[in-house]
């Protein structure tokens, strides 16, 4: 349990440090968000306008810094991030909110999906290495080394582009009123499929390859033989010894790419113009959105944590060898 | 103690490797396990008594492969049962049922993820499939209480226990089915020389009480001198003696024999001169000519660089029940 506590402290004070980072950043930066906003309303905007700008971003000159660093934290626990440039004035965590759960729901299922598959794969591959399973390997490698854009583009000019059978952008039908109702949740699967597939084929190689090498590493080991000289069958070994033991590694690179979810996964969003967090990370920057890419780094950086948090959980389950004695 | 025989190695040779680069690690070896008996098997490392042990339970990993020879097993009432040829589901179910191994390296031998009951308990599922689940944790407390672990450790994982505990784990396991034959491939080499000691004399009293025969592996000749009914000694992949225990540390006919005996200090008996063996063991890749020790052997003479003496009973000793592969002493029927 202690050692629960020490890692749960652990991932406190690095949230810490990240939220506090968070907020000195675009000070750091030249040129404020309202210097930016001053310049795209072209001078039409009075002093005191300018001046309650500020306020409302936080960057109140009179006020210490100190006293905005307490401020900001006062809004950051109450769920405020501030308001939009771009959808101003609709606040960052409403924007936030609208994107997230696409990039979690196409990203986060092709994740966990790539996982089991690549893993399971990685296990046959690993186990009967030497025999026709090894004609995966050449395959699988290719796979990996191809960037996932790349093979999206390519995708939407095969499958979408000209009366092709998929969208080549967005979430869903601009004819379709979002809600859950079997028309607009076809429309969004359809939507999805074209970027999931593209994601599945790239990242599952990785699984394959990490998890067929470990599986040849834990086959040397004494207890595979002494599984088979047991006389336990083919399926115990395999399952119950290699690839029980094979697994640790891979399910704690599983727990991180998690963290990754919300903003690994950029590039894909943009080719497909899916309206997830990356597609609206990628424009906040080109509208310099200061308070949006401030909240979507928060995000990112959060969702990173929460995810070593639950790599270590997992890793306290599954290796009795973490466990520490009460 | 030479009863009937229960696993006779006839003609055995293990490669690893295929076609020429391969390196025969084990050449043309016999040998018989008798019921009831400790066999010590003893050598330098590299001189193929693991490779030997794994080769005739078909437990190589590749690329080691038995490229020639027989291993007969005999259940004592029924036919006797030819282990290369098994097919691979009567292989299993023959497996640790009738031969269990305790094997080098206590620390590497158990599932660090599984308790100690999970892998107890397994073998015995795997192999008595109708037993209940209680009665499978019954035998694993039975199973412990034997070795002198007390029950309450069956929860827990290997990494909580000592390495002798560990040792004491894989013996108990090695007997789960009560085999005929218990292989124990340096089974207390990791371990310091006072749990040695507890080991074997828990295995001696197992022994006595159950009555397995024992096939023991060690480097440390030491060791079989007091606790093995026969020794053979191996050198460069051959079997070059093959005597009884006190017969061969009295009067040691091979020179590597001798070699090995005086490379320990006896702790009783005469002073013995501590002389150890010149040179090192060979290489597999570029055996010797004729008998592989010639050129570490004091004694060598035309015929040993040119020939590869025979395993045979040697000159004048006939009776004694034993053999030995050296020119000095089967000279007149091996040259013929």
């Amino acid at each position: 349990m202690s050692y629960l506590l020490r890692r749960i402290g652990f991932y406190a004070f690095t949230a810490w440090a990240a939220i506090t980072i968070n907020f000195f950043l675009p000070r750091a930066i030249p040129g404020d968000p309202v210097q930016s906003l001053i310049a795209r309303a072209q001078g039409q905007l009075s002093t005191d306008a300018i001046q309650s700008l500020y306020i409302l971003f936080g960057l109140d000159d009179e006020q210490s810094l100190v006293s905005q660093y307490f401020e900001y934290w006062g809004q950051l626990l109450s769920g405020d991030l501030g308001l939009s440039f771009t959808f101003f004035p609709s606040p960052v965590s409403d924007v936030i909110a609208d994107s997230l759960p696409w990039t979690l729901a196409l990203v986060g299922f092709t994740t966990v999906i790539s996982f089991l598959l690549g893993t399971a794969l990685g296990v046959v591959a690993g186990w009967w290495r030497g025999t026709w399973a090894d004609l995966l390997m050449p395959v699988t490698t290719f796979l990996s080394s191809i960037p996932y854009f790349w093979l999206g583009l390519i995708a939407i000019t095969l499958f979408a582009d000209q009366g092709g059978a998929f969208p080549s952008s967005g979430g869903y039908d601009p004819g379709v009123v979002p809600g859950w109702d079997l028309d607009f949740i076809g429309s969004a699967i359809h939507h999805s499929l074209l970027p999931a597939i593209t994601i599945l084929i790239t990242s599952m190689s990785g699984w394959v390859l990490s998890m067929r090498n470990m599986m040849l590493t834990v086959a040397a080991e004494d207890y595979i033989t002494v599984a088979h000289a047991k006389g336990l069958s083919q399926r115990r070994v395999m399952v119950s010894y290699a690839a029980r033991n094979a697994l640790l590694p891979n399910v704690s690179a599983f727990a991180l790419s998690l963290g990754l979810i919300v903003g690994g996964t950029l590039l894909v969003e943009i080719v497909f113009s899916y309206p997830g967090i990356g597609f609206q990370l990628f424009s906040a920057v080109g509208a310099k959105d200061y308070p949006l890419i401030q909240g979507i780094f928060l995000i990112i950086t959060l969702s990173v944590l929460v995810a070593n948090l639950v790599a270590d959980l997992v890793y306290l389950l599954l290796d009795p060898r973490t466990r520490k004695e009460g | 103690m030479s009863g009937e025989p229960v696993l006779d190695i006839r003609g055995l040779s293990v490669d690893y490797g295929l076609g020429d680069a391969a390196v025969h690690a084990v050449r043309d070896v016999s040998l018989t396990l008798h019921r009831g008996e400790v066999l010590g098997l003893a050598g330098e490392s590299g001189s193929g008594k693991s490779t030997l042990a794994y080769g005739m339970l078909r437990l190589l990993p590749p690329p080691g492969v038995v490229r020639s020879g027989q291993v007969f097993y005999h259940p004592g009432d029924d036919e006797p049962v030819e282990l290369m040829s098994l097919s691979a589901k009567r292989l299993r179910r023959f497996r640790w049922a009738e031969v269990a191994i305790v094997f080098q390296g206590a620390m590497n031998s158990l599932n660090p993820v599984h308790t100690v009951a999970t892998q107890l308990t397994d073998v015995i599922a795997a192999h008595e499939p109708r037993t209940t689940p209680a009665a499978r944790r019954a035998r694993a407390v039975e199973l412990l209480t034997l070795v002198g672990i007390n029950a309450d450790r069956l929860g827990s994982f290997p990494h909580q226990l000592s390495g002798g505990m560990r040792q004491r784990v894989m013996i108990a396991m090695a007997l789960a089915l009560e085999p005929r034959v218990v292989v124990m491939d340096e089974p207390t080499t990791a371990l310091d020389v006072v749990m040695q000691r507890q080991i074997l004399a828990k295995l001696v009293e197992l022994r006595e009480r159950i009555g397995f025969s024992v096939l023991f592996i060690t480097h440390d000749l030491s060791l079989l001198v007091e606790f093995s009914d026969r020794i053979a000694i191996m050198y460069g992949g051959r079997i070059v003696e093959d005597a009884p225990a006190g017969q061969l540390y009295r009067d040691s006919l091979h020179p590597y024999s001798d070699g090995l005996l005086h490379s320990f200090p006896a702790l009783r008996g005469p002073r013995r001169e501590l002389t150890g063996i010149p040179g090192s063991p060979p290489d597999l890749r570029a055996m010797p000519s004729g008998c592989a020790f010639h050129p570490r052997c004091p004694k060598a003479f035309d015929p040993c660089a040119e020939r590869t003496p025979t395993l045979l009973a040697p000159d004048g000793r006939e009776d004694q029940n034993r053999t030995v592969a050296c020119w000095l002493h089967t000279a007149d029927r091996a040259m013929t």
